[in-house]
């Protein structure tokens, strides 16, 4: 186990609450991802209890973005048992889509679309309410530019818009790749209540910054997840 | 793909350098045309999902995947309509004569249970392909081979509606291959296509 902040080499450590409950948001035994030869995730282990948030720390290529897109269900893990929101992963992937939002590296947006087309086409695969839209879209600044093409938009804006995207279902589950990346810290503080500690989900982050990302944790005990 | 059509209309217009064409040759020409045009669609058919993130903002959404595969092959399948409506007129006046009106009915439903057969394979395979680097590549390879049967079956039903002496009748053998190709693809489509998506 190691100090919160301090980076193994090649290896991603986490930083979070470690209480265990009977029922985590997410629960991982011996996790294991393998590109090929190249294996990315080994016998990472954790808990996370609903309500908290774990943050993720690691060099680039330590594996973070792969734990997240394994937990979001884009990604079947090679080894080991993966439970999120009380159904295992793969196999009951379907029950637990609709309640986890993924920020990822891409904003998951079409280009050619608006921002405000993305939010729609996008609540509509949600089962999300229209009028969600247009209250994200106020809420984190985008209101003027959200019916421009997102090609036409900067990375901030385009990542304000990414993060009402991810928020847009209301998920349980937050899993959020440098979710501040490119953002000013006016906008970082426009997004803070949809994604930040008051948002009311639970929440797993990912860093390769340990002194701004250690600042938004939830608590300081420390998991390491080997990779 | 319509222009991709015309063009090589045009270039077996001057290359076979003849007035006009009939029966098996005129067939073979329409149905080529119209496949290699298809491949065209098929290839760009994922383009923006992969390229944009669509795939996984789709994958994210707790909606059925086999939605994406209806989707997009309903799409590829109006795309097709689309070239053919460009297509087959532009045959007719540049290669077939410039009398269809017999020809024409019969050739319309047997290109749409054709179009049909494509839609649902060149989506299976279009989405197969956009997983690997050499996609231009793949999609043409995987697709061409399993796209045999409609062109084979395709050209054989409008075969005696292109005769020099008039249209003639379809042969139902032929045009119910079509129909099995269709269905059999389809129903092969939505078992696999979940795996397909998945990395």
């Amino acid at each position: 186990m190691a100090a919160p902040g301090t980076e193994a080499a090649g290896r991603p450590i986490a930083a979070g609450d470690a209480r265990r409950e009977p029922d985590p948001a997410v629960e991982l035994d011996g996790l294991g991802r393998a590109y090929g030869e190249r294996v990315v995730l080994r016998d990472v282990t954790l808990a996370l209890e609903p309500g908290r948030t774990l943050l993720v720390l690691g060099p680039n290529g330590a594996g973070k973005s792969t734990l997240l897109r394994i937990l979001a269900t884009l990604l079947r893990p090679h080894a080991g048992r993966a439970r999120v929101l009380a159904h295992e992963l793969p196999r009951e992937g379907w029950a637990v889509r609709g309640r986890i939002g993924l920020l990822a590296h891409e904003p998951l947006l079409y280009r050619d679309l608006s921002g405000r087309e993305n939010l729609r086409y996008q609540a509509r695969l949600f089962g999300a309410p229209e009028a969600r839209v247009g209250e994200l879209v106020e809420r984190v600044g985008m209101a003027r530019r959200a019916d421009e093409p997102v090609r036409t938009l900067s990375r901030g804006m385009v990542q304000r818009l990414a993060i009402c995207r991810t928020v847009l279902h209301r998920p349980e589950l937050l899993l959020l790749d440098e979710p501040l990346a490119n953002l000013d810290p006016a906008a970082a503080e426009l997004v803070e209540p949809l994604i930040g500690r008051t948002a009311g989900a639970t929440r797993l982050l990912t860093s390769h910054d340990p002194a701004g990302a250690l600042a938004r944790r939830s608590r300081s005990r420390p998991w390491r997840c080997s990779a | 793909m319509a222009l991709f059509s015309l063009t090589t209309f045009v270039i077996f217009h001057f290359g076979l350098h003849r007035t006009s064409l009939s029966g098996d040759l005129a067939a073979g020409v329409l149905w080529v045309t119209l496949l290699f045009a298809a491949m065209l669609g098929v290839n760009r058919l994922f383009v923006a999902e992969h390229e944009q993130g669509g795939f996984d903002a789709f994958l994210l959404a707790p909606v059925d995947r086999s939605a994406l595969l209806v989707a997009k092959a309903a799409a590829l399948f109006a795309y097709l309509v689309i070239v053919e409506l460009v297509a087959v007129p532009a045959f007719f006046l540049l290669l077939a004569g410039p009398s269809p009106g017999q020809a024409l009915p019969d050739l319309l439903w047997i290109l749409l249970l054709a179009d049909l057969g494509v839609a649902v394979v060149g989506t299976l395979t279009s989405a197969l392909a956009i997983q690997t680097r050499a996609r231009d590549l793949i999609g043409p390879l995987t697709a061409l081979p399993l796209l045999i049967p409609v062109v084979i079956a395709g050209a054989r039903a409008t075969e005696p509606l292109l005769g020099a002496n008039g249209a003639g009748a379809v042969p139902l053998k032929w045009a119910a291959i079509l129909g099995l190709y269709d269905v059999v693809f389809a129903l092969l489509s939505y078992a696999v296509f979940d795996f397909l998506l998945e990395d």
